[in-house]
């Protein structure tokens, strides 16, 4: 049997300790340890992008990571970005544009877009289809997707 | 009705759980004290089984049960054939877990039920099976050469359905014919690949006797229906839900796939929830493909460039098995001539068996190779005359006067193939405007002389949306919830039916589309009706929903002239209240007329107890026969036949002759879906329908080795364009109503990847005149793209058989 190990990890700001085996991905953990399904696995080989969450504030790959790697970090997944019901700029940005269909790779955008656009607050169109291209959508053609960015770019550039 | 929110931007009802992360999908579903199963499958793609132990892998702990097909019981049966035809003369599908053979890698040979995925892996692993190794068919035209090994043994030739259609005489046409284009013409296999893998959790209430199926499919209904044949339960026992379905693309619709049948059972034997999904690796190798066809296709015309007739062979790759029929190719030879007069034609397709995962529809289905094969010719007829490209599509439309066009042919639908409205002429003149198709050809000469090469491609289409048989709604005003409550079976997969419909019901009721809570792919909630296939879901449940909500409206009306003694007539439904024209001081609240609708004497709230003191207490019964309380319906939808939607794409693609690398610098998509409900959808679906079309053009390749393995199992050989290749898609919106249902409808779901192929081979052989490329099969890459600029023609480099 696989061995378990005892780890504690801040997940969108709150602690926790979970005994897990060696062997689990960090995006099982989240999904079915923790309950957090809005992190989503979508080739559970690293190309797509669903299962993209922030480690320490930098985007990550869930399925790329054992649980036991986030031990002692902080992990951030889409469920932390809507404050009190609101949606996050970004997010409304997306349903504005009508930049996701089904729905099942928006959280992965999304948090490949949050550290991105912290880092790069005005980026170009360019800048943007090269920020998203390690994430993969079925549903749209990428247009609103970026239509969406620029949107929220424009946005937040008109607000003080 | 008002059409205050049909045609409207609204957003989207759906987003705000989906951008949240409370969307729910089957694996988010998770029972408590569910176990979790997986597959052992076929790591060969033809072989006899002569022995499978599983008693390692009975014993690994963690594991409740291992089971090969000896252990179904009743339930091995091979799944049913869904749509018969007389042309399908050696129709075969398969058991839930293979028998004494396998026919393709991936196929189902053991289930594993364990205490999670990682133990039943391990278990899986444990599992030895022995293989007597058997030839494998791979090769389409191999297939059916006279000493090709059979992918089954009682299936001469490998051939499943042989079928013929014609209209005219097309041998005297070819006769009298001043030209003759001729072409062999490739597709190439391909999947839909939605970001979500396939799932299922199931669940059985013992107290209850009832068995909860979370499903990704298209169709819960039929999936309902066959589950309980098979378990031997009623209908009212099993409910099937599609929740969130994170894209279908047609590759999740299926009776059945085998876990649909195995994690049922499982639920059912073991006691248990049982929960099952595919990962990406097994979805690329296991779950239906599609295109894969090679035509033969020629074209007779005249010196004008009058089409006398189009004569296409085509073999069609079905794969091992033919569970969805040969509805693929006859979608093909039905809709080969698109939007042009062919006044003979003759069509002759070959359903060949080969040892690879079976093809069933994905998005397009059969439409992409048909378009692909009567674009090529188009463009090969210009360039035999030294006529313009779009010049020779003018000529040979079917014109706005000519509708109903009949083609002469079966669709389908077993219905007639005959175009209800249509305006191809406009379509491309629009595209041509978008474009600035005069203006590029200075741009492409004056690019030429520096050195880059830029090519426009064009290509027309016709797509039959919203076939039969039908589709049903109930449509029902909560008043104490203050909402509008609708119910169909088709599944949603991301095409914001919950919007769509709502507006369609806004309309009807006078109420706003975020009032409206719609209910999709739940059995429970609706008993009757198909699925979510075709573009059929906003003709044909869209029109449903219209009649249902068209009902509501009139026993508002009827209940509000009671309560206001006014005419019926007179009464109308705006902005949440019904009431007297010009009369505001004497209307109500919809909810509060629903409450006042259901003659129980007693209501709840201080809006409603109002509302109730205006019931006029009636003599004798308080309803009368045929009457029924509260405010809803029950309607149905049966088109005569299909609806035809049609379009016109173009792009502009700049190629690099050294590498062969191809860049979209613009793309167009002018598309005719009838009336459009919301703009914004309709356009997100062309978006992504493009975006799947440039896949197949350069990118995506489902490659086999001679013994039949898939050498494209990752994401990393099977390439989904990013968004560094897909560029900015512009659409435009052509309307002509539908005349085949009241809200003038067609679908939009496929259209966006049919023509892209077609469009892609024409804009690289302008791009690449010089070199007198000429393309006649897809996907290229770009070292396929290199190859044709050495060789100069096509990279089979066949001539026409």
């Amino acid at each position: 049997m696989t061995e378990i190990r005892c780890i504690q990890v801040a997940i969108n700001e709150q602690p926790q300790t979970a005994e897990v085996p060696t062997r689990m991905l960090l995006s099982d953990f989240l999904r079915y340890t923790v309950g957090l399904t809005g992190t989503h696995v979508g080739c559970e080989h690293g190309v797509c992008g669903c299962c993209t969450v922030l480690l320490n504030g930098d985007a990550v790959r869930s399925c790329l990571l054992f649980a036991v790697q986030a031990d002692g970090a902080e992990v951030t997944t889409v469920e932390s970005l809507t404050r009190e019901g609101s949606l996050h700029p970004l997010q409304a940005a997306f349903r504005q544009e009508h930049a996701l269909q089904c729905g099942f790779c928006t959280a992965g955008f999304l948090m490949t877009l949050i550290p991105f656009l912290r880092e790069n607050p005005r980026p170009s169109a360019s800048e943007i289809r090269e920020a998203v291209s390690g994430n993969l959508c079925r549903c749209t053609g990428y247009v609103n997707i970026i239509r969406a960015v620029q949107s929220y770019v424009a946005l937040s550039r008109n607000s003080p | 009705m008002t059409t205050r929110w049909f045609g409207d931007r609204v957003p989207r009802n759906e987003d705000q759980r989906l951008l949240t992360g409370q969307g729910r999908f089957v694996d988010d579903i998770s029972p408590s004290n569910a176990l979790h199963a997986a597959v052992l499958r076929s790591p060969v793609g033809h072989a006899r089984l002569l022995r499978i132990d599983t008693a390692a892998a009975r014993a690994l702990p963690g594991v409740e049960a291992v089971w090969t097909a000896e252990d179904l019981g009743d339930a091995l049966r091979p799944s049913p054939l869904v749509v018969p035809h007389d042309s399908l003369t050696h129709g075969r599908t398969q058991y839930p877990l293979a028998t004494d053979s396998v026919e393709y890698v991936g196929q189902p040979i053991a289930f594993v039920v364990a205490a999670d995925r990682y133990v039943a892996e391990d278990a899986c692993d444990l599992i030895e099976v022995e293989y007597e190794a058997l030839p494998a068919v791979v090769d389409l035209e191999a297939a059916v050469a006279p000493d090709a090994p059979l992918v089954h043994p009682d299936v001469p030739e490998n051939v499943a359905a042989h079928l013929v259609q014609s209209v005219g005489n097309v041998e005297e046409a070819f006769r009298r014919a001043d030209h003759v284009i001729e072409e062999r013409l490739v597709l190439e296999r391909g999947a839909g690949q939605p970001m979500e893998c396939r799932a299922v959790t199931a669940l059985f209430d013992p107290v209850e006797e009832v068995l909860t199926v979370y499903d990704t499919t298209q169709a819960p209904l039929s999936i309902r229906n066959g589950l309980a044949v098979l378990l031997g339960l009623s209908e009212n026992q099993v409910r099937v839900v599609a929740p969130d379905v994170g894209g279908g693309f047609g590759v999740k619709i299926m009776m059945f796939y085998a876990e649909e049948v195995l994690v049922p059972l499982a639920a059912v034997r073991l006691g248990r929830p049982v929960k099952w999904t595919e990962d990406r690796r097994e979805h690329l190798i296991a779950s239906n493909h599609e295109r894969g066809q090679i035509h033969w296709a020629s074209l007779a015309a005249t010196n004008e460039g009058v089409i006398l007739g189009v004569s296409d062979r085509f073999l069609h790759d079905t794969g091992a098995y033919t569970p969805y029929g040969i509805i693929v190719p006859i979608i093909t030879a039905t809709q080969l001539p698109g939007p042009y007069r062919v006044p003979n034609y003759h069509s002759d397709a070959t359903v060949v068996y080969t040892n690879k995962v079976p093809v069933t529809p994905y998005r397009g289905a059969g439409r992409p190779h048909a378009c692909f094969v009567m674009e090529r010719l188009m463009d090969r007829l210009a360039d035999r005359l030294d006529i313009d490209r779009v010049e020779i599509r003018r000529r040979n439309f079917i014109q706005p006067h000519e509708f109903p066009w009949d083609v002469g042919l079966t669709f389908q639908d077993g219905r007639p193939t005959r175009y209800d409205s249509g305006n191809y002429p406009e379509g491309l003149d629009r595209l041509l405007e978008a474009l600035d198709y005069e203006g590029f050809r200075r741009e492409q000469a004056e690019a030429r002389l520096a050195g880059r090469r830029l090519g426009i491609g064009i290509a027309a289409y016709v797509e039959g949306t919203g076939i039969g048989p039908y589709e049903g709604a109930h449509v029902r005003i909560d008043g104490t919830a203050k909402r509008v409550v609708v119910s169909t079976c088709v599944g949603t997969q991301g095409q914001g039916h919950e919007t769509a419909f709502a507006q369609i019901v806004a309309d009807e009721l006078g109420v706003e589309p975020s009032e409206v809570r719609i209910t999709t792919g739940d059995s429970r909630a609706m008993n009757w009706g198909s699925g979510t296939y075709a573009s059929r879901s906003a003709v044909v449940t869209g029109n449903a929903i219209g009649a249902a909500a068209r009902v509501v409206r009139q026993k508002a009306q009827s209940v509000a002239s009671g309560l206001f003694e006014a005419s019926p007539d007179d009464i109308e439904l705006e902005w949440g209240r019904v009431g007297v024209k010009g009369s505001p001081q004497h209307s109500l609240s919809l909810w509060d007329v629903a409450v006042v609708a259901n003659p129980i004497r007693y209501a709840y709230g201080d809006q409603a107890s109002e509302a109730m003191q205006l019931m006029k207490t009636r003599d004798g019964a308080a309803l009368e026969s045929g009457e029924a309380p509260g405010l809803e319906a029950r309607e149905y939808f049966a088109p005569d036949r299909a609806t035809w939607a049609s379009g016109a794409h173009g792009a502009i693609v700049e190629v690099d002759a050294d590498t062969g690398s191809p860049v979209i610098l613009r793309y167009v998509a002018v598309h005719d879906c009838g009336r459009v409900i919301n703009p914004t959808i309709v356009e997100g679906q062309i978006h992504g329908g493009v975006a799947q079309g440039i896949g197949g053009s350069f990118y995506e390749r489902l490659v086999f080795d001679e013994e039949a393995q898939p050498l494209s199992s990752t994401f990393m050989d099977y390439l989904i364009p990013t968004s560094m290749e897909v560029p900015d898609i512009e659409t435009v919106h052509v309307e002509t109503p539908s005349t085949l249902n009241p809200l003038g409808i067609k679908g939009a779901g496929e259209a966006g990847v049919i023509p892209v192929a077609a469009v892609m081979a024409s804009a690289l052989e302008d791009a690449l005149s010089e070199y007198d490329v000429r393309v006649n099969q897809m996907p290229l890459s770009p070292s396929d793209i290199r190859d044709l600029i050495r060789l100069g023609t096509d990279v089979i480099g066949s001539q026409p058989g």
